[in-house]
């Protein structure tokens, strides 16, 4: 028998009953499309995602306070650590060292406020952090060793406080009560969520410390920035100020009370949290491709006992096992790579929805149907399809001929 | 080759019914020579119908020895006797079972297909309409045929591959007598001209009336094996 005469064949067949063929197709249609759109949406996320992360930078490095869950009694890193980091004998691989005082911050101006994300930085961060000034200037030397009064802020505080972006500098706003004078508004990076650079306000360390966020030692800080030579000396400048801090910390090997990480690291954390994300959606996808595999299953075996007279007639004249199965294993594949095919555009056409929608709700996530989804849809339904199919075709290969023929 | 189509000895057949045993066949011998036309009678339960799926081999027996055109068949598997029904046996049945949705040749290109013939399958099938008198009838679909004309078909498709025999289950059973007569008719030519072995399985003695032998069977045994004088 050639290919070409059984595929035309079950064409025929499916033809022949086609409010049933389309219902069963559209079972594999609505499981390829839900876990294509699934892919899409979260290869999309994870793309957005790690982008924002690269944006932080391919050579900075985050030291942090506190390691493992057994290290008891973490020291607080402070501005004594911050400063062994920049021996440059000690840590050649380091360039940048700004630590920051972080906390939350009410700021107001004429009755207009907002709580915003307030940074106490020393003048490094501007260099370490690559901040850049729209107008005006960033926090100086003096302004650090004068604990001024002095804010620089991000333009989207800068618009919800004034209405506007330009000509701010000199005016005087309010951080939690107290009067700060704005030096400076940053240029306008893009972002939203909680990290968005753009709703933040940069004050002296010195000055957060004194008057906004009081630790219990007046040299703590929440964070040191470390800046390295380029991408590829982040590691080995890890091991330098690890290095550092394990000394000044007396720490043993392996039991490090702080913790340093690199964009390479979030970009890991982040890309292990999407991909699990991604797989559990395609999991829960799939289970409606595996519900739609079952339908061809049951459609094809009410189709066997329908025409148990017609595959006994085949067997009488020299049908074999092998052909009869073909027969029917043709009309299940056929059905699932149609259905395949269908959800492959409808899933594509859901992503492209889910994408405009997301758009819509200033969330960006541009969904991507992979090549690599259109390949493990196309293959996993054909895959259903024979698999469900395959049951249904033994059942009708095994047929009797003589009680085939003599089925009513 | 021999002369005998059909060489069958001491064939039994036993089904199961639950507990109980049912002798279909309790020991036939039987031989057809090539070119003979024979009729198999005998009442509902005689045995005829299991007779003829083994002679047909879409059965095998329980026991005995059977060889079909010079093959011994009776221990074959399936697909070595769906080959055999494929090159030596053509099926005329009393309902046509001819494939609805294919028109008439694709239907009698059938056989072919499963025997892997692929050039000149259908001027082949073309000559097997034409033999049956439906040379302009080879694209209607059955639904747009007679049953007279749906039976043609069918003894089109059960001659195409050149069989050994033809074995006719009821072949006028649902026809009106006039078209009955015709198939009978075109059934009798083709042993006339092409030589093919013609065996009958009926009740209907009409039928066994154009026959030179007729075979009686009785509860599983041939009770009756006589030639016909005309």
């Amino acid at each position: 028998m050639d290919l070409w005469r059984i595929v035309l064949e079950a064409l025929d067949s499916l033809a022949s009953n086609k409010v049933r063929s389309a219902l069963t197709v559209l079972g594999i249609v609505i499981g390829v499309g839900a876990v294509i759109a699934m892919l899409a949406i979260g290869a999309g996320a994870q793309n957005t995602i790690t982008g924002s992360i690269s944006g932080i930078g391919t050579n900075l490095l985050f030291v942090m306070r506190g390691g493992s869950e057994e290290v008891r009694n973490p020291q607080p890193l402070t501005l004594g650590d911050a400063e062994a980091m920049r021996d440059p004998f000690a840590a050649p691989s380091v360039i940048g060292v700004a630590p920051v005082l972080q906390g939350s911050a009410e700021i107001t101006f004429t009755g207009e406020g907002d709580i915003v994300a307030a940074v106490g930085v020393t003048p490094e961060h501007e260099s370490v952090r690559n901040v850049e000034i729209a107008e005006g200037e960033f926090i100086n030397e003096i302004h650090l060793l004068g604990r001024s009064a002095v804010v620089v802020l991000g333009p989207d505080i800068a618009e919800t406080l004034f209405g506007r972006t330009e000509s701010i500098v000199g005016e005087s706003v309010r951080i939690e009560g107290q009067p700060f004078r704005v030096i400076g508004i940053t240029i306008a990076k893009g972002g939203q969520g909680p990290t968005n650079e753009d709703n933040q306000i940069y004050i002296p360390m010195s000055t957060a410390q004194t008057r906004l966020f009081r630790r219990s030692g007046s040299d703590h800080v929440d964070m040191i920035l470390v800046q390295a030579l380029n991408a590829d000396a982040v590691t080995t400048a890890e091991e330098e100020i690890s290095a550092i801090l394990r000394n000044r910390h007396r720490t043993a090997i392996g039991e490090d009370d702080f913790t340093t990480f690199s964009q390479q690291s979030f970009l890991e954390v982040a890309e292990t949290i999407t991909n699990v994300f991604t797989i559990f959606l395609g999991g829960v996808a799939s289970i409606s491709l595996l519900v739609g595999g079952i339908g061809i299953m049951n459609i094809m075996l009410v189709s066997v006992t329908e025409r148990t007279r017609e595959i006994g007639l085949r067997k009488a004249v020299g049908a074999r096992k092998r052909d009869i199965m073909l027969q029917f294993l043709a009309e299940s594949a056929l059905l699932s790579l149609f259905g395949g095919l269908i959800g492959i555009v409808l899933g594509w056409a859901l992503s492209m929805l889910v994408g405009a929608i997301a758009a819509a709700s200033n969330a960006d996530i541009n969904p991507v149907v992979g090549i690599d989804a259109v390949l493990l849809a196309t293959i996993f339904s054909a895959a259903v399809g024979l698999f469900f199919g395959l049951y249904p075709a033994k059942r009708a290969a095994d047929l009797e001929p003589v009680e085939a023929l003599r089925y009513e | 080759m021999s002369d005998w189509v059909i060489e069958a000895e001491g064939i039994t057949k036993v089904y199961r019914m639950g507990d109980i045993e049912v002798h279909a066949l309790s020991g036939v011998d039987l031989r057809i020579a090539r070119g003979e036309i024979v009729s198999i009678m005998g009442p509902s339960g005689s045995g005829k119908t299991t007779l003829m799926n083994i002679l047909g081999c879409l059965d095998r027996p329980t026991s005995g020895s059977y060889s079909l055109d010079g093959s011994q068949v009776a221990e074959l598997s399936d697909d070595q006797l769906a080959a055999i029904r494929n090159k030596k046996v053509g099926f005329v049945f009393q309902s046509f079972n001819l494939l609805g949705r294919q028109t008439a040749l694709t239907n009698v290109e059938l056989p072919m297909r499963y025997a892997g013939v692929s050039n000149g399958r259908r001027k082949r099938a073309m000559e097997a309409l034409e033999a049956v008198g439906l040379g302009d009838r080879v694209q209607h679909r059955p639904n747009e045929l007679s049953g007279g004309q749906q039976q043609r078909v069918a003894i089109a498709r059960a001659l195409v591959n050149n069989p050994a025999m033809i074995m006719a289950d009821e072949p006028t059973g649902n026809l009106d007598s006039k078209s009955g007569v015709e198939i009978v008719q075109i059934l009798l030519d083709l042993n006339r001209n092409i030589g093919t072995t013609l065996i009958f399985v009926t009740h209907d003695p009409e039928i066994a009336a154009h026959t030179k032998r007729v075979i009686s069977l009785l509860d599983g045994l041939i009770t009756e094996d006589r030639i016909v004088e005309k």
